[in-house]
């Protein structure tokens, strides 16, 4: 069977898997649609957290980005992992105790203000919107190389699957469709990753692979990667760019923005006692860590083919003899090759290649790095059904996360807004109602976002860390751990936090672009860092704020005297 | 959200913070101590695999095995002693 073919059989089956398991699992309450009436075992729910965490840019932009940072990439690979940690030790057990439908919920009785809701409901939207945007812009790219669909077409049709399993099953639905989508997309990433380590490294393992020195080769593949990287002009595959500060901040602006991303703090409300949260924390990390140790691996493989490819036992290769694959993501854009030098041979080279006469050499090929994953199997030349699996598990990875993101804001809608604020009187069944339209609108949003992108991929998703980190981890962590802490202070720490990080970035990613160097950053941060230091002036303005405001009241300190300790069990 | 007789939970808060405290420590100092900080200064040792510089293992492996391990303590410890605490057939 060629690509094409199998590709439609496996994205049709996961499909109608999907739809399956939505119909099955129809929400009929307003805590089945919120919380999947809080019934979720944890292991399940570890499965339905890493799905609804690993987006499309974890499936398909992590390995291309380690891939072309090398060494810098990690702090992606430590920043959306170790937030977990985090998020298992300091919010997840607290807010199930809590166990309220939302993160805007907390924040609005926590801080007994409207006000501090509302600013949350806004936050909260704005980040799952700006996630999400990349999510379904994943959906059009896969159907489009794949499947020779028109992105828009793509979009489209990734809409109408989200449409049917968020509208009708809410987060029930939305639970056990995840489950299934994280046993799609993690055997869909292992596979390919399994098949090159035995290609290029000689191992099963690829965790091992990745640190060998394979057999007939005096030095190991990092080393030798290191080698070609330094003959062509790349900065050293191993060694970071020197910007310590820099590459801390943004470590933590991730880790912080993870454990404040309202979609995946939500999950642990759907488990039934305080224990089940940390112990689904576990799992979710475990299931995680599959990928993301797996990655870096994969990064180095594709890298090393890459360059094998087009720079073969010290020469530049000419254009005309690139592999088929070359030519079939040139189709897409996403591999441009400009012979600038006209010579038809593909310099592919870095920022500080020389030839033998010491005169600097112009790169004349750009490799978008989302594809790395994509057309990984094709480079190392693996099956056709492995190709079509990969296409599955890249949708699977953006479905799963769009969906769980169309839910916060959703829930953002029709519990916080509707119900909480505007319409307090809202009946049940009217809120559920609310809630599926709320939905479906949220759906048609997010694939005009898809079509229209505000960004590429990886981009559009970190913009959301440093506004999460800025504005919800504060607020959450001084709302559990300082008892005293109040409206005042909590509201203003937000406010301070999210509109420096904001204009930091609309600033330097926006407005002057061109001024985004490190000679310009406060204190050399860069914009994906500046999260960190939008949450140190979030706790900074809270605690004076606090210093000179009245105490919470008594009944809001002896709520977090009960969030602090879990229920009851008898054995 | 209502517990009608209070247990220490003074004690349990304490041990919770202190455990919370060292994880955290652990966390910090695999990620942003050997994975990024030391990280250049660990590049000539090659551990734990024959082609891996230290440094850039802890950041690209290391790390994530480690936090997968810190969540995993803290939850075992952390239900066993919600256990002593707060079961209703506390002492065992």
């Amino acid at each position: 069977m060629g690509v094409t073919a199998w590709t439609t059989l496996l994205i049709g089956a996961s499909f109608l898997l999907y739809i399956v398991i939505a119909i099955r699992s129809k929400a009929s309450s307003t805590g089945e649609f919120y919380i999947a009436g809080q019934h979720v075992p944890p292991l399940a729910n570890g499965m339905a957290t890493a799905a609804d965490w690993m987006s499309a840019a974890s499936f398909m932009g992590v390995a291309g980005i380690i891939s072309f940072s090398g060494f810098d990439g990690s702090v992606y690979l430590m920043g959306w992992t170790g937030g977990y940690v985090l998020l298992a030790l300091l919010l997840a057990p607290y807010l199930r105790k809590f166990g309220k439908f939302t993160v805007p919920d907390f924040i609005g009785e926590r801080y007994y203000s409207q006000t501090a809701r509302l600013v949350a409901v806004i936050c909260a939207i704005f980040v799952s919107f700006t996630y999400v945007a990349g999510q379904m812009r994943g959906v059009g790219v896969v159907f489009s190389r794949f499947l020779e669909v028109d992105v828009t077409w793509g979009v489209v049709i990734g809409m109408g699957i989200v449409f049917i399993y968020a509208v009708l099953g809410g987060m029930k639905g939305i639970t056990y469709t995840q489950v299934a989508q994280y046993c799609v997309l993690i055997f869909a990433f292992m596979v390919p990753a399994v098949f090159i380590s035995l290609v290029v490294a000689d191992s099963v393992i690829p965790h091992i692979g990745f640190g060998s020195i394979p057999a007939g080769s005096e030095v190991s593949l990092l080393a030798r990667l290191d080698g070609l990287h330094e003959e062509l002009g790349f900065s050293t595959y191993t060694l970071g760019s020197g910007n310590t500060i820099n590459l801390l901040a943004i470590t933590f602006a991730l880790m912080a923005g993870t454990a404040g991303l309202p979609h995946v703090i939500i999950r642990f409300y759907t488990v039934p006692r305080v224990r089940d949260a940390r112990k689904s924390a576990g799992w979710a990390l475990l299931f995680i860590a599959i990928l993301y140790t797996t990655a870096p691996a994969v990064a180095v493989f594709a890298r090393t083919n890459l360059i094998d490819t087009v720079y073969k036992d010290g020469s530049f290769q000419p254009h005309d003899q690139m592999p088929a694959w070359f030519q079939t993501w040139e189709g897409t854009d996403l591999i441009e090759f400009d012979d600038k030098n006209g010579d038809g041979l593909i310099q592919y080279v870095g920022a500080s290649a020389v030839d033998s006469e010491g005169q600097p050499i112009i790169n004349e090929l750009t490799i978008d790095r989302d594809i790395m994953v994509l057309a990984n199997p094709e480079i190392a030349d693996l099956p056709n059904w492995v190709i079509a699996l990969v296409a599955a598990g890249g949708l699977a990875a953006a479905l799963s996360t769009a969906a769980g993101l169309l839910l916060v804001v959703s829930t953002s809608v029709s519990h916080d807004l509707l119900r909480k604020w505007l319409k307090p009187d809202l009946s049940e069944k009217h809120e559920l109602l609310a809630a599926r339209i709320a939905a479906g609108a949220a759906v048609c949003v997010a694939g005009y976002l898809g079509i229209n992108p505000p960004g590429y991929v990886a981009e559009v998703v970190a913009f959301a860390f440093g506004l999460a980190a800025a504005s919800f981890f504060p607020a959450i962590l001084m709302g559990i751990f300082t008892k005293r802490m109040n409206r005042e202070g909590a509201v203003a720490g937000m406010v301070v936090g999210l509109i420096f990080t904001a204009s930091y970035i609309i600033y330097f990613r926006f407005l002057h672009p061109e001024l985004s160097t490190e000679e310009n950053w406060w204190w050399g941060i860069s914009p994906k860092g500046i999260g960190t230091v939008g949450m140190l002036f979030n706790f900074t303005v809270a605690a004076i704020v606090r210093s000179f405001t009245a105490d919470p009241p008594a009944e809001v300190m002896q709520m977090v005297e009960e969030i602090r300790v879990p229920e009851r069990t008898s054995a | 959200m209502t517990s009608p007789e209070r247990p220490p939970a003074g004690n349990y808060w304490r041990a919770n913070l202190k455990l919370i405290a060292i994880l955290l420590a652990i966390w910090a100092f695999v990620s942003f101590g050997l994975g990024i900080y030391w990280a250049e200064d660990l590049h000539d040792i090659h551990a734990p695999l024959p082609g891996t510089p230290l440094g850039f293992w802890f950041a690209q492996q290391g790390s994530i095995f480690t936090f997968v391990i810190l969540i995993w303590v803290y939850s075992w410890r952390m239900n066993r002693l919600d256990d002593e605490y707060f079961s209703d057939d506390g002492d065992q």
